[in-house]
């Protein structure tokens, strides 16, 4: 939790200034749990609405015509000598941040606005009056106000923090849990004045009514295979664990959505599935591209991620379905407090009862002992299954990560042995030492880099890898150090896919230090050829 | 000036060593060893060791005897501020640059003639020496370090209030901030001491000389100590200082769990920052920012100037929009880092 009492950080007493001071320090602090010191200390000192306005601009969620980059040009042009700003962009290499820097002060300007005025301002002028409204707010605000105002106003609001870091945050500031505030995320709008007064114990938990909220999801911890003799396989149903995203359905009163695991609405790049949900219900299911019944690599899926537009072409190529594995609210009646097996049997029945066009139903798979899935787990090698799921068969909906109920089962991590050929400075606490490595493999005499990776070893390991890269440096390169390619990483890896980005075209899926291999010869390393033997 | 005085580049020459005053026969801020030496201030691009004889203020005399001992010079001679000494057919005179401890610009008259060498210099107040007193002239020599209108730094005050609010959003992390030894360190101090902070402040031991010499210059720097073999925990919640390289070396390991924080008038542009891995980038110089260079041009009267380093080519085109003749000497060996 943040300290209580802390003082304004400096002098600033509007709320612009307040958002700006967050912002910058936000840029610049690479730590989760920093970010959110900041930000609840941010919420706990400033006032309604402006700490809901800014709660929205770090989120995401607020609209208004933005300013072009152009506009913000001519805007500086006409204050200043077009040579020394010309330099000066040069110089810095961003719009914003130029023009923050070189506008020049009025002294006695205008009083300096809070964050709601700038947003209600914005959202009420027309096309010509955004120039001339920047400008007086310009003049009035200090070189990290201008360039706040100036990020915000052409939407490049980039300062590392989700949506969802925002409402831990929240959480915190609160004292309730995260998924309290997802769950009614979706149900209200900025600036968001009730939800403050619930933090604060000063009102009740805003109603959603009938929207089509997001149900904070349940998830599986990773089985700890000393543990499997101690649970009895009675308790337990399984089902393949699938290789695509998870995601959450729900239709109410009409409106339809496709939220992601962590709460944002991802239903715009895919209308396919959304325009499908049919009736009041809540589903929980895993998106994945399908041809013919059959499930595509998830790079076709990637291909449809993060996409603002959906062309018909990408609808074609990379028909989007989701197989489904649990029900959580039907006509309107909350399921959760069932237990798995008779949602379960209310999934199934919701399924039979019409044609479900972009669904299917994730099998469940019968097993009477431990061994036979374990069995199943090790010879799946198809490329859409990721391992199995247990679930208990009386569990009951619960949000986040209860100990216990679902465990996933993932089956083995492919390994690769490679050569270190760069490593580069960390952030952070990281940052005195080198802690991202680059590693190739060998294509006949070359040495090609496949991939990257900074985990999976001992603070103990990276100390000793961090002196091994400063004694073996042939090359700086900025904060890259190029080293003798001689010491062997064992790197694990999910899977390997195709891509175009890469030099060896090929791309691992979470690779890892899984061994440093000290002792081997840097010439057994593994080939690119064997990577490739590993395409799925 | 007067009708009969001469043109001052007939007397003031640019060489590979730097600026030569013919009619005193002397360099100032010589690049290598020189016969005779006026030096502005002590930072390592402006005073360098090997010189037959020097002429600095007392203060830059005795930074310069701590960093290169027997060498910094054959004859130290001290100059008072604003002591007339006549060299050769030259008037000189050190007048208070505002920059460091001991740091001057240096005035020369010649026949009714008058150029001054400012070296380096800032405007706003520091505590650890005497501010900056402009000199009307007829050609005034400038550095331009900070010559593009981005660099507009703000008040000091903001910047040590942004370093204190970050020691209390961490009580449980140390704050190690990247200072240069000399002048940035002890005036970060002093700031610190202004805003009220009286805890002891822990220093990397690069920096613990020139805080001594400082002190013995009846600099009240508020209690310091070594932050070599402290224990981890005893830093928590601490301010460290330490030099700029040393911050994201090996030696910050012994740090508990550091904000990296670097003063240096560069972290006005963030991807400079960002590039660093600063994590706290406050902007503190010890140079004159853009518009303390343009204030300046106009206090000094001087329808000349000389830009000898730095961004030249914007600080040129803004003085000859004020009306004035401009242009750049070009020196080399001044580091852009030293700031
Ligand atoms: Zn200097
Ligand atoms: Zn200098």
């Amino acid at each position: 939790m943040a300290p209580n009492a802390v003082l304004p950080p400096t002098a600033a007493t509007s709320s612009m200034e307040r958002f700006a001071e967050l912002l910058d320090a936000l840029i610049f602090t690479p730590s989760r749990n920093g970010k959110l010191r900041l930000m609840v200390e941010f919420f706990a000192a400033v006032g309604d609405p402006d700490r809901g306005w800014a709660l929205a601009a770090l989120t995401g969620e607020l609209a208004f015509r933005e300013a072009k980059p152009q506009q913000i040009r001519a805007l500086a042009a006409s204050r200043v000598d077009p040579e020394l700003l010309g330099w000066s962009y040069d110089f810095v290499g961003d719009l914003a941040e130029t023009v923050s820097l070189v506008w020049p002060t009025r002294p006695g300007a205008n009083r300096v606005p809070e964050l709601g005025e700038i947003v209600e301002g914005l959202a009420s002028a027309s096309r010509g009056d955004v120039g001339a409204l920047l400008e007086r707010w310009l003049d009035t605000l200090d070189a990290t106000g201008r360039w706040a105002l100036l990020k915000l106003v052409t939407g490049g609001l980039r300062v590392g923090v989700s949506a969802r870091l925002a409402k831990v945050a929240l959480a915190e500031l609160g004292n309730v849990e995260p998924a309290a505030i997802e769950e009614i995320w979706h149900g209200i709008d900025p600036p968001y004045t009730a939800l403050f007064a619930w933090l604060a114990g000063e009102g009740a938990r805003p109603e959603t009514g009938d929207r089509p909220s997001f149900h904070p999801l349940m998830l599986a911890n990773p089985l700890e295979i000393e543990d499997l003799p101690k649970l009895d396989p009675r308790d337990y149903r399984a089902e393949w664990k699938w290789d695509g995203i998870r995601v959450q359905l729900v239709g109410r009163k009409g409106e339809r959505r496709m939220y992601s695991r962590t709460g944002d609405d991802i239903g715009k790049g895919f209308p396919d599935v959304v325009e499908q949900i049919a009736e009041d219900v809540v589903l929980d299911g895993e998106l994945l591209v399908q041809r013919d019944g059959e499930v595509a690599p998830f790079n076709d899926l990637q291909q449809r991620l993060n996409r603002k537009l959906v062309t018909p072409a990408m609808l074609r190529d990379y028909p989007a379905w989701v197989r489904l594995y649990d029900i959580l609210s039907e006509g309107g009646e909350d399921l959760r407090a069932l237990p798995f097996v008779e949602r379960r049997l209310r999934l199934e029945a919701w399924y039979a009862a019409a044609v479900r066009p972009r669904f299917d139903l994730s099998p469940l798979i019968p097993f009477d002992a431990w061994n036979e899935l374990e069995a199943l787990r090790e010879g799946a090698r198809e490329r859409s299954i990721e391992g199995l799921m247990l679930k208990r068969a009386d569990s009951v909906y619960v949000a986040g990560r209860p100990k216990g109920p679902w465990f996933k089962w993932k089956r083995g991590a492919l390994t690769l042995d490679t050569v270190l050929m760069y490593a580069q400075r960390g952030h952070g606490k990281r940052s005195s030492f080198y802690s991202d490595y680059t590693f190739g493999a060998w294509r006949g005499d070359e040495l090609v880099p496949v991939g990257k990776a900074y985990s999976g070893f001992t603070d103990e390991e990276l100390l000793r890898l961090d002196k091994w890269v400063r004694n073996n440096t042939t090359n700086r390169f900025g904060p890259v150090r190029e080293v003798t390619p001689s010491l062997v990483l064992e790197i694990a890896f999910d899977s390997v896919s195709r891509s175009t980005r890469h030099k060896s075209g090929l791309a691992m899926r979470f690779p890892r230090v899984h061994r440093i291999r000290w002792d081997k010869p840097h010439r057994e390393a593994d080939t690119v050829e064997t990577l490739e033997k590993l395409l799925t | 000036m007067q009708l009969t005085a001469p043109k001052p580049e007939s007397w003031l020459k640019i060489v590979p060593e730097g600026i030569y005053c013919v009619p005193g026969d002397f360099h100032i801020d010589p690049s290598s060893s020189a016969k005779r030496a006026l030096v502005t201030h002590g930072h390592g691009d402006h005073a360098r060791p090997g010189n037959r004889q020097v002429l600095a203020t007392e203060g830059t005399l005795a930074i310069m005897r701590a960093r290169f001992g027997e060498e910094a010079g054959g004859t130290l001679q001290p100059a008072s501020y604003g002591e007339v000494i006549r060299i050769g057919d030259v008037d000189v005179t050190f007048v208070p640059a505002g920059h460091v401890l001991g740091s001057a610009q240096i005035v020369m008259d010649y026949r009714g003639s008058r150029v001054v060498v400012s070296g380096d210099y800032k405007r706003r107040p520091d505590a650890t020496c005497r501010p900056f007193e402009p000199q009307r002239c007829d050609v005034f020599v400038t550095e331009a370090t900070f010559g593009l209108p981005v660099f507009r730094h703000p008040p000091d005050a903001h910047e040590i209030a942004r370093l204190l609010h970050s020691l209390r959003l961490y009580p449980d992390r140390c704050q190690v901030v990247g200072v240069y030894a000399l002048g940035k360190c002890q005036r970060l101090l002093m700031m610190l001491r202004r805003a009220g902070y009286d805890e002891p402040v822990y220093l990397h031991g690069a920096l613990i000389a020139l805080c001594d010499l400082y002190t013995q210059h009846g600099i009240d720097l508020g209690p310091l100590l070594s932050a070599t073999g402290v224990a981890r925990d005893e830093l928590k919640g601490r301010i460290v200082l330490a030099p700029p390289g040393a911050t994201a070396d090996r030696w910050a390991r012994r740090l508990p769990d550091p904000v990296v924080g670097m003063a240096s008038g560069w972290m006005r542009v963030r991807q400079r920052a960002k590039a660093l891995g600063v994590e706290l980038p406050l902007v503190i110089s010890d140079h004159a920012d853009w518009d303390e260079l343009l204030q300046t041009l106009t206090d000094t009267g001087a329808p000349e100037i000389w830009v000898t380093h730095g961004r030249e080519e914007a600080l040129i085109h803004q003085a000859q929009a004020m009306g004035l003749t401009a242009r750049a000497l070009s020196l080399v060996g001044f580091e852009e880092e030293e700031d």
